[in-house]
């Protein structure tokens, strides 16, 4: 391989270029004198940011009478993370997502507006008004393609304030000595050569890891690179066992369809026709939080209610009427068009659980700095935010618009953390040979003899649907962690065909699947750990919440030997207290 | 059904000149060609090269030729191309290897019609209005993916390397077209050029490419009326 390395020196390194990662970037640059540099494995307009659909959610009360109340949309976000959540987060999350939306919106987001010319805003699964009485409006939307207008939104204005982009540069490591951030190492996958960016402040910010499932709304290339890479440096997870599996998906290609279509009026059905969702939440329905509506899709597909006895229910919108679909759900029409030959002003959308959101990660305080242990101390220089963070605002389950939400408000905090950090910091030295792991992992891969990448991927994927999805218990969990560990000494062999320096993507996808084994590793493991039931996780050997011992965060470390070591951080409680959760 | 894949290949470290490499491979009616194209690199041959990450037709890494067309892998089902397949990739940029382009140029020239909205007023504390008339004069070029499919299937792009191309003021017209923006004297500037929509011969290329289903001949003469009348 190409032995060159080139060495950059920035006040601030972003590694992804999607809405977390460009949102930071547009408050560093804001900041006179700091140097910031965004290294994306993609062209930035190509993250999986644009794919989301349906809105982002804030309180500003433009579309109900009632009114609504960040407290109202704290309510529900603690009520949907099962109480999870670390409630001083939620509050910030809730309070500041009414200017993070304002400000997009001068940023020139083109939302959907209301007749008096205001946001438009929609309703979404367990955003409720009056702490839970009834469905509120308060996804602020453009149309169905909210997450593209705020990705290119974002893009826009990093372009309009001169922010660097490293464009297809894959990272490979971190640079992590004693609580200190030095760097990061890449590649540049055009041309092979390696990168180090020395930089004071490093922000992670790379997507999730969906990929660990056969059926997911997420792109290829979401494969929990950050996480991995941080946990190699002995560095903890935060409550991995906690994925979301969305209850519709495309039926066996797992393209997201939107919440929002249940938003405007759309109803599940079963075969006989039933709108089931009525049976398991009375109130809200087939707006229930995530986890309920996909446990009851399961159910449902159990007892023999699945569509022609196959493992999909329907997802009816025909009595919404051509008209709001064109306007309000275009793209939902277009890959139902594309992929399955149907009209969903005509025919219903068959829909599937799709593995979709990682609720765990890398874990940080409010200012996206990112944890050493369970104790809160802080790795100086090192932040993460997004999907592969954990602050933890979604607990064991995440409410639609609450992601998008997310990366808007940690983006915009750590990148104003980062810019005062790095003002007031020196850069730390390199290690001595600071592209020495880096080449060793990645000579490995070229040099491997034993499976193909694609083979230890299937294996993966197929071990985690089975054991690790929506329904788990300990004799399944015992064998995916089993399997996970057996491919990841196989790992250690994979073998691929490509020899190039440009462009290798044979190479990029090995290193990748590495990383999404790591995650595979750690959510198997945690899951394993948790003998309860909370949010997504679902025990069916420990059926109950039990908040005596376990209202608390995984933290959860790699040592020698790949042992996985266990310690706990308690959930953080301010206004509201644990209760039963019926929707 | 068995789908024959014809291939280009060129990687300029290696081959004196592009070729074109044949594959088979297994594939539904309802796959799609980038299935294939996976199947081929997973399983077949590793050192096949392409760009792509959504596989539904959102973020844009995988516009190509097939069949002649340029068109999203991961938007094209085999039951639209049939049992033979000929991939090759966009024309007009370098080929950096196989079906990866260099798409500097592209990004150039769509940073160069200031891609972003310019409104330097104190902002209001709340949202700034703007009706549904207003908001849906523009909305057809916000789904702009930034795909490059129309820039090169455009015979003006071909012949003129300086032409800005139809993606590019695509993304002008959604400013242009935006009440909120105040940019539209200096953006229509660097668009009345010759470089910019004048160099447009209303071939119709860009529409017919368009994955995204978006009216481009038809925004590239909106912009062009903009650009006599001095403003949208």
């Amino acid at each position: 391989m190409s032995t060159r390395v080139e060495l950059h020196r920035l006040d601030a390194v972003v590694v992804g270029g999607g809405g977390a990662g460009l949102a930071a970037a547009v408050y560093l640059a804001r900041q006179p004198g700091i140097r910031t540099g965004v290294i994306s494995k993609l062209y930035p307009t190509r993250s999986h940011t644009g794919t989301a659909q349906g809105g982002v959610g804030a309180a500003l009360g433009n579309c109900d009478p009632e009114g609504d109340s960040w407290e109202w949309h704290m309510f529900d976000t603690v009520k949907g993370s099962d109480y999870l959540a670390d409630q001083d987060a939620v509050e910030i999350l809730c309070r500041e997502a009414i200017e993070v939306v304002y400000e997009l919106e001068h940023m020139g987001l083109p939302f959907s507006r209301t007749v008096d010319g205001r946001i438009a805003q929609r309703r979404f699964g367990g955003h409720a008004l009056n702490f839970g009485e009834k469905p509120s409006r308060r996804a602020c939307y453009a149309a169905d393609r909210t997450g593209h207008m705020i990705l290119q939104t974002l893009y826009q204005q990093c372009i309009r304030q001169n922010v660097e982009f490293y464009d297809e540069y894959q990272v490979v490591d971190l640079l992590v000595e004693e609580n200190c951030c030095k760097g990061v190492v890449a590649i540049e996958i055009a041309t092979g050569v390696l990168h180090v960016f020395q930089a004071k402040a490093v922000l992670f910010a790379t997507g999730g890891w969906g990929r660990m499932f056969e059926i997911t709304s997420n792109a290829v290339t979401l494969t929990g690179d950050a996480p991995a890479l941080v946990w190699r440096r002995g560095l903890p997870l935060e409550d991995m066992e906690f994925f979301q599996i969305h209850p519709t998906g495309i039926y066996k290609l797992g393209i997201l369809i939107t919440e929002g279509v249940r938003g405007e009026g759309g109803v599940l059905r079963n075969s006989e026709g039933e709108r089931f969702m009525e049976v398991y939440a009375p109130t809200m329905k087939d707006l229930a939080s995530r986890d309920v509506v996909s446990r009851a899709i399961y159910l449902e597909v159990k007892q023999g209610r699945g569509i022609g006895g196959k493992a999909y229910v329907n997802l009816d919108a025909t009595h919404l009427g051509r008209e709001l679909i064109e306007e309000k759900l275009p793209d939902v029409a277009d890959f139902c068009r594309t992929y399955i030959g149907i009209d969903p002003a005509i025919d219903p959308m068959p829909v599937q659980p799709t593995a979709h959101y990682a609720m765990g990660g890398l874990p940080t305080d409010p200012d996206g700095r990112l944890l050493a242990d369970a104790d809160g101390s802080i790795v100086d220089g090192l932040y993460a935010a997004g999907e592969c963070a954990c602050v933890s605002v979604h607990g064991a389950n995440r409410l639609g618009t609450n992601s998008l939400l997310d990366l808007l408000v940690f983006g915009r905090r750590a990148g104003l953390h980062m810019g005062v950090f790095a003002a007031g910091s020196d850069y730390a030295a390199l290690p001595d040979d600071p592209t020495g792991p880096a080449i060793e992992a990645l000579e490995r891969i070229r040099n491997g003899k034993g499976d193909r990448a694609v083979v230890i991927r299937d294996e993966m994927q197929a071990a985690m649907t089975e054991h690790v999805s929506v329904f788990r218990e300990e004799p399944g969990l015992a064998e995916a962690v089993a399997k996970i560990e057996e491919l990841r000494q196989r790992f250690r062999g994979v073998k691929i065909d490509d020899t190039s320096e440009k462009f290798n993507l044979d190479l990029v996808e090995a290193f990748e699947l590495g990383c999404l084994l790591d995650c595979a590793y750690a959510t198997a493991t945690a899951a394993r750990n948790r003998t309860e039931s909370r949010g997504a996780h679902y025990r069916e050997d420990f059926q109950g919440r039990n908040d005596q011992e376990w209202l608390k965060h995984t933290f959860q470390k790699l040592r020698e030997g790949d042992k996985v070591e266990f310690s706990y951080r308690q959930a953080t409680i301010t206004r509201f207290e644990p209760k039963e959760r019926v929707y | 059904m068995r789908v024959r894949f014809d291939i280009k290949r060129y990687d300029p470290e290696k081959d004196e000149a592009p070729y074109f490499q044949n594959y088979e491979v297994e594939l539904g009616e309802t796959d799609r060609v980038l299935d294939g194209l996976n199947e081929i690199r997973w399983r077949q041959d590793g050192t096949l090269t392409f760009r792509r990450s959504c596989e539904h037709g959102i973020c844009g890494s995988d516009a190509m030729r097939i069949n002649g067309r340029n068109r999203l892998a991961c938007k094209t089902l085999i039951r639209e191309v049939g049992r033979r397949v000929r991939i090759e990739p966009l024309l007009g940029f370098p080929v950096v290897r196989d079906l990866v382009v260099d798409q500097q140029r592209f990004f150039q020239d769509y940073r160069s019609v200031l891609p972003f909205l310019v409104n330097d007023d104190p902002p209001p504390p709340r949202e700034r209005l703007q009706s549904p008339e207003a908001r849906r004069r523009f909305d057809d070029t916000t789904k702009c993916i930034l795909c490059a499919a129309c820039t090169t299937a455009c015979p003006s792009a071909w012949g003129n390397d300086s032409f800005l191309g139809p993606a590019a003021i695509v993304q002008a017209h959604r400013f242009i077209f935006d009440t909120r923006d105040h940019a539209t004297v200096e953006r229509l500037a660097r668009l009345a050029g010759r470089c910019g929509v004048w160099a447009c011969r209303t071939a119709y290329n860009c529409t017919m490419a368009c994955p995204r289903e978006i009216q481009v001949t038809r925004a590239i003469a909106e912009v062009k009326r903009a650009a006599l009348l001095g403003g949208p």
